[in-house]
């Protein structure tokens, strides 16, 4: 990986009450970022010291720009989402091991702030893809899903879509009746991820989640990003793994959640 | 890059590095991560995490929480144990032309005895006894905060190692220049300070604790007064070489420790802002024994008035 770089805000808007987009040049992600890896966001602000793991949203090879959104959530996140065009911001990446892209016949499932990294994994899947967003109430960017796959929306106070989490909005438009699925991609909230890893256990069907923690150094050096694994893992010899490093994307039966 | 009229080099127990500063244990890893970015030939000495006789799995998540110009961490020493670390790491490590400070921790003294002699006979510069985790149950902290323990560990250790080994202090204490003199007594060659200051966090709208395991060690700028204060305190309580850490963040901030006692410097928590904090402290020092005239780092270490 290369060093850390200070890189120039090309566009940042509003998605939602609290969800901004965010695009940034940065030559090195945009040609060799994989869907489902992330970089490290540090803040402007000193006294901030750790950085902020931000998924990559979508990428433009072409000019070499790369896509952030992200919700405000505690002190770095605002002062990202107050960052204007041409102002700067010093990022690490690609960091991580993304999606395996494979299956023929797909689920792609997202819950929050965790359907933005699902936007460049749905562009680079063969195949046919049911992609279902999850929210709590308010929408974004579902819309931009639509020219990749079949998109169905839950809503937890049932505003838009299917009321209830995305597992009630699968059966409810029939999603495994009706196609012979071979690959769940998943990101979301711990609890949703749960959900899934039973439900594709109980259905017999392969899942990929990409797991969240906090991190210090994003670099796969410190051991704070660690998630329990099934197996002991090859690097820690002991049943836990990196989540910067050997993750954030696993197998669901790879790892205990 | 560096002018051979300026020498930056210092001797630590019989160890010559190149210039004085390596790693704080536990935010560096091996080294193996770091060398994307840092060329680990440029470094003083590299210091590892904590290495113990089995592996250890560490505590649960969350580990970490980030707090005003610092951080709390209890990883809980989660290590692959001293056989891997010497087939792997160390492996890895020898390839460069710097020092390597292996960090050791245990349960009982009888722990980081096997930790040592395992390593006695390796390509090991100098061992870094860590009798000051605050985030283990057993062992860590609890042998480091009374100067009998601290006295008759160090003397344990002696017995087994071949190289200079180096009591790495807590600050968590109420007179660390007594601690220092008991290391001092049982024959540690160096004193290492300070490790984290215990500490907590609550998410107040969770009402739960940030960590899993509810406490803490702070690194980060927020600790670094007191840390200055320590090494100035450690440095007329005994004789033997001191390395200073914590929150150093750039130059400026190791050329305080350096001044305040510290023969050479560890940079920790700034490798997770910048990885390549090291080289800029490096680069720093430099500039600042240039800018005044200072021919020989040695000439600054303690001077301050
Ligand atoms: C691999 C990965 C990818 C992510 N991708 C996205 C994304 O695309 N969009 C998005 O909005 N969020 C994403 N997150 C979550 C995001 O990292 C946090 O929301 C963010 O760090 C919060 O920072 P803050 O300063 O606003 O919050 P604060 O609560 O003030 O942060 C304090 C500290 O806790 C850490 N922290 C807080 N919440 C989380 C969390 N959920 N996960 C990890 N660390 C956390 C922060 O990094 C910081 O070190 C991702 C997390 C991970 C691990
Ligand atoms: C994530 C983390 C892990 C650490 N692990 C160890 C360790 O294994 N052994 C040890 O002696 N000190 C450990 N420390 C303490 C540091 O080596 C250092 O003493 C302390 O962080 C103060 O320096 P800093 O403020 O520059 O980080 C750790 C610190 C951090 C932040
Ligand atoms: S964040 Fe340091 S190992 Fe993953």
């Amino acid at each position: 990986m290369n060093n850390r770089r200070n890189v120039e805000i090309v566009d940042i808007k509003q998605l939602s009450s609290d969800v901004f987009s965010m695009w940034v040049k940065d030559e090195e992600i945009a040609s060799n970022g994989k869907p489902g890896q992330f970089a490290s966001l540090y803040c402007n602000n000193e006294t901030r010291l750790l950085p902020r793991p931000i998924s990559i949203c979508e990428i433009n090879k072409d000019e070499g720009l790369v896509r952030f959104v992200y919700r405000v959530v505690g002190k770095g996140t605002k002062e990202f989402s107050e960052l204007k065009v041409s102002d700067r911001i010093n990022i690490l990446g690609p960091i991580g091991d993304g999606f395996n892209l494979e299956g023929k016949n797909v689920l792609v499932v997202g819950g929050g702030i965790g359907i933005p990294p699902l936007l460049e994994l749905s562009k680079h899947l063969d195949g046919k893809k049911h992609i279902i967003l999850g929210y709590r109430d308010e929408v974004f960017l579902d819309d931009e899903f639509k020219q990749y796959g079949d998109v169905y929306v839950s809503t937890e106070d049932g505003s838009s879509g299917t009321k209830g989490n995305v597992i009630d909005a699968i059966v409810a438009n029939k999603l495994l009746e009706d196609n012979e699925i071979d690959m769940i991609f998943a990101c979301g909230p711990t609890p949703m991820l749960r959900g899934l890893k039973d439900f594709a256990n109980k259905n017999g069907i392969k899942a990929q989640i990409s797991l969240e923690e906090r991190m210090a150094c994003g670099v796969g050096a410190c051991l704070s990003c660690v998630c329990k694994t099934k197996e002991k893992d090859h690097h820690t010899h002991v049943h836990n793994t990196r989540i910067c490093k050997e993750g954030p994307v696993f197998y669901a039966n790879e790892v205990e959640i | 890059m560096f002018n051979n009229e300026i020498n930056m080099s210092v001797n630590i127990a019989g160890v010559e590095w190149k210039n004085p500063v390596t790693t704080a244990s536990g935010t560096f890893g091996s080294g193996i991560e770091y060398s994307d970015f840092v060329d680990l030939n440029a470094l003083g000495a590299v210091t590892t995490k904590g290495v113990s006789n089995v592996p250890w799995e560490g505590n649960q998540t969350p580990r970490i929480a980030e707090t005003t110009s610092g951080m709390l961490n209890a990883i809980g020493l989660q290590n692959p144990g001293v056989d891997v670390f010497i087939e792997r790491d160390l492996a890895f490590l020898k390839e460069f032309d710097t020092n390597i400070i292996v960090n050791v921790c245990g349960r009982t003294e009888r722990d980081y005895c096997e930790v040592v002699e395992k390593l006695a006979d390796n390509d090991v510069d100098m061992l870094e006894i860590n009798i000051s985790c605050p985030n283990v149950s057993e062992g860590g902290i609890t042998f480091g905060q009374n100067c009998d323990s601290v006295e008759s560990i160090t003397k344990a250790v002696k017995k087994y190692a071949k190289q200079p080994i180096i009591m790495k202090l807590s600050p968590n204490v109420s007179n660390i220049g007594d601690i220092a003199r008991a290391a001092e007594a049982g024959g540690a060659d160096a004193v290492s300070l300070i490790n984290t200051l215990t500490g907590s966090k609550i998410d107040i709208h969770r009402r739960k604790f940030e960590l899993a395991n509810k406490t803490g060690g702070l690194s980060g700028p927020a600790i670094k007064p007191i840390a200055i204060r320590m090494v100035y305190e450690v440095a007329k309580a005994v004789n033997i070489p001191i390395i200073g850490m914590g929150g150093i963040m750039n130059a400026e901030d190791a050329i305080e420790f350096i001044l305040a006692g510290a023969s050479a410097v560890a940079v920790g928590t700034a490798n997770f802002t910048n990885q390549r904090a090291t080289l800029e402290v490096i680069a720093g020092i430099y500039d600042y024994m240039k800018k005044y005239n200072v021919k020989d780092i040695n000439e600054l270490i303690g001077c301050v008035e």
